[in-house]
Order: C-alpha cells, then sequence, then structure tokens
C-alpha cells in the first residue's frame, strides 16, 4: 500500500519565538526552520511500516513557500520515496491544506495518510481530522500505535483519561503523537541519495484548490508575562508563605 | 441564532469541561442548546438539563454514539449544525477528534482552543505553544470552535431546567468500531479540574519515585501530572502530560518537582495561580515562572514538604 505523508515547516521548537513590533505576525526572517516534529513521527512510523514491508511507497507532500523543499529533503533522507510540493506563499491553514490533501490523495490514491496531531506553530490541531471528513474516511488521531491488518487498521489513541484502541477500515487517515516512535537521524549517506530523490512542484490552483484563508489573523500579541517570585531557604519556609503568603493550602 | 455545545461525558456522567464550553458560549449569545449524544446516557442528559445557562437538551441515545466515534456523530451534529450560528465544544480529546470533522464537513473553518470570546465572530487563541496569542476574525456561516477549559469559568451545574427533546440516531459508518479503551485509574482528582497539581519531571529518575509524589499529593488532595519527559521514559501514563501537547492546567496552585521548565510544558501550566518549583538547578528556567522556587534535591525536600504538611493536620 502506497502511505502518503504531509510535512509542515514550522519554526524549530527550541526558538524563542518574537512577536513583530506591528503586531502583525510572528518573527520568521533569520530563525531557524524545521520539519513539525509531529510530522517526523508520521515519517518515521510510514518508514518502518515499509521496512516491515507493509508499505509500498512512501509520498510526502509539504504545502508551504519553496523552501518547504528542504523540508520534504529531510523527510525524504529519512526514508521517503518521493516529495510533492505545493508551492504558496498564502498562510496554510487547516481547512486548505485538508483540502490540497485531498486532491492529491484522489491523485495518487494511498491506502494511508499519516499525519502529524498538531503543527507547533498554528497548534491547531485539525487537519487529519478534516482530510478524513473531506475523504469519507475514518481517522485514528494521536495515535501511539498503528498496527496495519487485512483491509483494515488498529489504532491506539492517547485520550485525556487514557489509551483507546479503535479499529479503522483501509483507507484510513492517522495522526501521530508523541510516543508512537522515536524518529531517526538521517544518515549522511541517505542524506545524499535523498538529493536524488524526485520532488514535483505544483500549485494550489492546479489542484483546484483555494487556499485562501477563511480567518483573518487581526493581530497577534504576547502574553502577560510572569514575574518570577522569590526563593524561599528551606521547605520550611515554602510552606509558611503557602499558608500565610499566597494562602493557597 | 442559537449556540449548539457538544457535551462531553462517558454515557453515564458530564464531564465537568462542557460546564466551560457553556460558559465560552453565554459570551456569545443565550440561546444555547446541549447536545448529548451517546447510548445509555439519559442520566446525562438529565444533567445537561440542570446546567445553567442551557435552553434547550438534545440526547441522540443510540448504540451507534456510545464510543463518541467521530465517524458517526459528525454527520449528525452536521445535520443540527445549519439551524446554528456556533458550534462548541471543550478543547478536550474527545472535541478535539470531533470538531475539526465536522467544520469541514459544513466547509468552515475550526478555530481551536479559544481563550476568550471578543464578540460574536471574533475570539483569541494561543498559537506557538501560548507565545504569542492571536486575535481571529471569522467569516465563515457557522463558528466552529474548542474551548480551552480554563480560560472560561465554569457555568453553574445547578439552577437550569431545560426540556430535553430526543432525536432520531443516523445509521453507524461501519468505517470504525471501538476495541478496547484502557483508563488510568486514581482516587485522585481529575488532572484538569484540580486545584492542586503536584507534578514530575525527568528529575523523578523512576516511575516508583512517582511514589513521593502521590504521598505528596494525597495530603494536599492534589493530582498527579508529569512532563513530558517523565511521560515518555514510561515513569507514568500518557495522560499525566502537562504542556503544549499534553492536557492544559490552571490549578491555584502548581508544583513543579524535577521539571527544567521548557516552553512547551509552560504552556500546559503557566497560568496557574501559584506556582511551585523543586529542582537543584539553580539555573533551571522553571524558576523563571514560579513564585516560590526550591533549589533543592527533591528527594530530600519533597518527603521533607509532605511531613511538614501532615504535620499540621
Ligand atoms: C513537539 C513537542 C511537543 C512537546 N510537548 C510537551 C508537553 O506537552 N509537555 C512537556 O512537558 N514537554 C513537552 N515537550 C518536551 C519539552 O521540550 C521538554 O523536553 C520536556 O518538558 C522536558 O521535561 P523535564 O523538564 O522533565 O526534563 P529535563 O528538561 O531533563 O529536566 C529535568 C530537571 O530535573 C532536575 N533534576 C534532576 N534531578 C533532580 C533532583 N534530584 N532534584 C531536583 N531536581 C532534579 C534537573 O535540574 C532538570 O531541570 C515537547 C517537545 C516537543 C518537541
Ligand atoms: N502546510 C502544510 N503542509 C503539509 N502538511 C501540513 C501543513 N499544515 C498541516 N499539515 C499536516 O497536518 C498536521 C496537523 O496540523 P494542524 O492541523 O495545523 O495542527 C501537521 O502535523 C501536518 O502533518
Amino acid at each position: 500500500m502506497k502511505v502518503l505523508v504531509p510535512v509542515k515547516r514550522v519554526v524549530d521548537y527550541n526558538v524563542k519565538i518574537r512577536v513583530k513590533a506591528d503586531g502583525t505576525g510572528v518573527e520568521t526572517a533569520n530563525v531557524k526552520m524545521s520539519m513539525n516534529p509531529f510530522d517526523e513521527i508520521a515519517v518515521e512510523e510510514a518508514v518502518r511500516l515499509k521496512e516491515a514491508g507493509k508499505a509500498s511507497e512512501i509520498i510526502v507532500v509539504s504545502v508551504g513557500p519553496a523552501a518547504s523543499q528542504e523540508t520534504l529533503r529531510t523527510a525524504l533522507a529519512m526514508g521517503a520515496d518521493r516529495g510533492v510540493l505545493v508551492q504558496t506563499e498564502a498562510e496554510t491553514q487547516p481547512l486548505a491544506v485538508a483540502k490540497v490533501l485531498k486532491a492529491l490523495v484522489d491523485k495518487e490514491g494511498p491506502t494511508l495518510v499519516i499525519l502529524g496531531k498538531q503543527a507547533i506553530d498554528d497548534d491547531c490541531n485539525q487537519t487529519g481530522q478534516m482530510l478524513a471528513a473531506l475523504l469519507g474516511w475514518p481517522q485514528g488521531t494521536f495515535a501511539s500505535k498503528v498496527v496495519p491488518g487485512e483491509g483494515t487498521v488498529t489504532v491506539t489513541r492517547e485520550i485525556d483519561g487514557g489509551l483507546e484502541t479503535v479499529e479503522l477500515k483501509l483507507p484510513a487517515v492517522v495522526t501521530a503523537d508523541l510516543r508512537l516512535n522515536e524518529p531517526r537521524y538521517a544518515s549522511l549517506p541517505n542524506i545524499m541519495k535523498a538529493k536524488k530523490k524526485p520532488i514535483d512542484t505544483v500549485a494550489p490552483d492546479a489542484l483546484g484548490v483555494d487556499v485562501a484563508p477563511r480567518l483573518t489573523t487581526l493581530k497577534v500579541a504576547e502574553p502577560p508575562k510572569r514575574k518570577a517570585g522569590v526563593k524561599v531557604a528551606d521547605v520550611a519556609a515554602l510552606v509558611d508563605k503557602l499558608k500565610n503568603e499566597a494562602r493557597v493550602i | 441564532m442559537a449556540i449548539l455545545v457538544i457535551a462531553d461525558h462517558d454515557n453515564a456522567a458530564l464531564k465537568p469541561a462542557t460546564l466551560n464550553a457553556v460558559a465560552a458560549a453565554q459570551k456569545i449569545g443565550s440561546d444555547i442548546h446541549l447536545l448529548v449524544a451517546g447510548q445509555g446516557a439519559q442520566g446525562v442528559a438529565e444533567a445537561a438539563a440542570k446546567v445553567a445557562g442551557v435552553s434547550k437538551v438534545l440526547l441522540a441515545d443510540d448504540a451507534a454514539y456510545k464510543h463518541h466515534l467521530p465517524e458517526n456523530v459528525a454527520p449528525l451534529v452536521v445535520g443540527l449544525a445549519k439551524g446554528y450560528g456556533h458550534v462548541l465544544a471543550a478543547a478536550t480529546s474527545e472535541g478535539k477528534n470531533l470538531l475539526p470533522r465536522v467544520a469541514a464537513l459544513l466547509d468552515v473553518a475550526q478555530i481551536s482552543d479559544i481563550l476568550s470570546v471578543e464578540s460574536a465572530d471574533t475570539f483569541t487563541r494561543p498559537i506557538y505553544a501560548g507565545n504569542v496569542i492571536a486575535t481571529v476574525q471569522s467569516a465563515d456561516p457557522i463558528k466552529v470552535v474548542t474551548v480551552r477549559t480554563t480560560a472560561f469559568e465554569a457555568a453553574p451545574a445547578e439552577g437550569g431546567s431545560a426540556p430535553v427533546e430526543t432525536l432520531a440516531a443516523s445509521a453507524p459508518s461501519g468505517k470504525s468500531t471501538f476495541v478496547s479503551q484502557e483508563l488510568t485509574k486514581s482516587e485522585r482528582p481529575e488532572l484538569t479540574q484540580a486545584k492542586i497539581v503536584v507534578s514530575g519531571g525527568r528529575g523523578m529518575q523512576s516511575g516508583e519515585n512517582f511514589k513521593l509524589l502521590e504521598a505528596l499529593a494525597d495530603t494536599l488532595g492534589a493530582a498527579v501530572g508529569a512532563s513530558r519527559a517523565a511521560v515518555d521514559a514510561g515513569f507514568v501514563p500518557n495522560d499525566y502530560q502537562v504542556g503544549q501537547t499534553g492536557k492544559i492546567v490552571a490549578p491555584e496552585l502548581y508544583i513543579a518537582v524535577g521539571i527544567s521548565g521548557a516552553i512547551q510544558h509552560l504552556a500546559g501550566m503557566k497560568d496557574s495561580k501559584v506556582i511551585v518549583a523543586i529542582n537543584k538547578d539553580e539555573e533551571a528556567p522553571i524558576f523563571q515562572v514560579a513564585d516560590y522556587g526550591l533549589v533543592a534535591d527533591l528527594f530530600k525536600a519533597v518527603p521533607e514538604l509532605t511531613a511538614e504538611l501532615d504535620k499540621g493536620r
């Protein structure tokens, strides 16, 4: 079976985020960008399925500016077979991305789509669920275990109370949570090999998708800063503060 | 137009997060309908009818809704949604699973995790692990919204007397089936509802050592949480994780033990009223948000703290 993995280029999770002075957005010039960490997990899962002989081909897709090529290269170096860049300068909101992905799914015919559960820039946690809806496929979100069977996939999900296991008829959409696997680092030879793997570039228009944002960001701002408090000398002092100053115990 | 709120429940009881979602709905308008989709959920519907501010309860009681599979519940909500200006749910694992599916079927955007209602079409929400607050406006005819529960004080669970209307069920999709659930059992308060939370990180070194935190938590009547590192290492189950991609908590008192204070962790707890950090590294970033910091070895400090508190009882 073919597996499709959407990967987003985001500000690296270690970067200290700064709001632009005019409140229109977040500073991204000269900021380290990386593959969304959940998408690394999704790619890793697909590569493991291929190594286990369960997946035949892994197609990685990114929707974004030309520089998203780098993100696709990283995924190719991890073991994906080919990439598709859906190139746009527009802000990519989940519904638009889901529509782009649906168009690609219709074209490529994968049996499984594995996304990250959440992009760490917009923190939306929507795209996989939306894609599943548009395709009329079942969804296994927040997956910590994915076991393909005969015409089905069994997904263990991280839910608020613990874990839940569901069985989905294939084709299906899965979104990766943190405990699904530990993504590998691409080795140097694999990085070299990845340079020769194909990446197609298409425009959203060519897929018949309007990616215009539905939500307008009126402004962005930093949240109120929390002030550092005091250091206490010992446990007795701590208990005293909690009882007599903060009055929380 | 009326507002539809999807109730979070386990067929036996209405989950408190629903009350926060109702509170958010009240900031938008006053005609609030609560949908209870489940099986054998009559009792939940009765509880829902008592929630202050709810004007009608819709009960869809059928085997198809027993496990809240989004493949089955989304079409039900979509069928109802046309009559509403807003569809809301708490940003719990159920709300997050269901609402984007509903939104896509309605061809509208979904707005995740709102912190405030600025007007009927404008909301604030956190992005970049809560380091940035965005104000977003929706042009869509139906606003599909998940609500950060800690940002809205719960609507009273009693005081209402809404009528309960029963809905016909739609056929199950047949594309997904529930297999099993493994719920973490605990006598302690639920993490997102607790007044006091004691969380442990990698510094705890093992699951066994979490007993130290459990003893402290029991003295305080607190819930136990954890950092991602502690969950990844297998010290505690996944549902203990507090943070950007785990649970969001805002208790009266949050005690972080052996947690460094990565932004992804802070995202889940920095709205707590009082923060205490116990860490042996005085440079740990957690001290930058802690009201009270104790630089100490946790293996000494935590038992001492438990003993000191026990003394007072
Ligand atoms: C996509 C993504 C999502 C993430 N989501 C989350 C999330 O939701 N929640 C979350 O928590 N993290 C999340 N993280 C991980 C986060 O970046 C940090 O790696 C994690 O929070 C670190 O956990 P920690 O503080 O327990 O461990 P460490 O950073 O290793 O800190 C351990 C601390 O324990 C202290 N310590 C050690 N021994 C002792 C002792 N004997 N006494 C006292 N102190 C001691 C040390 O000084 C240190 O400060 C995420 C990361 C990514 C990439
Ligand atoms: N622009 C994009 N390009 C490729 N994949 C994306 C894009 N946006 C979101 N995704 C996928 O959808 C997941 C969830 O994103 P979100 O719904 O924005 O939190 C991500 O982890 C990616 O797998």
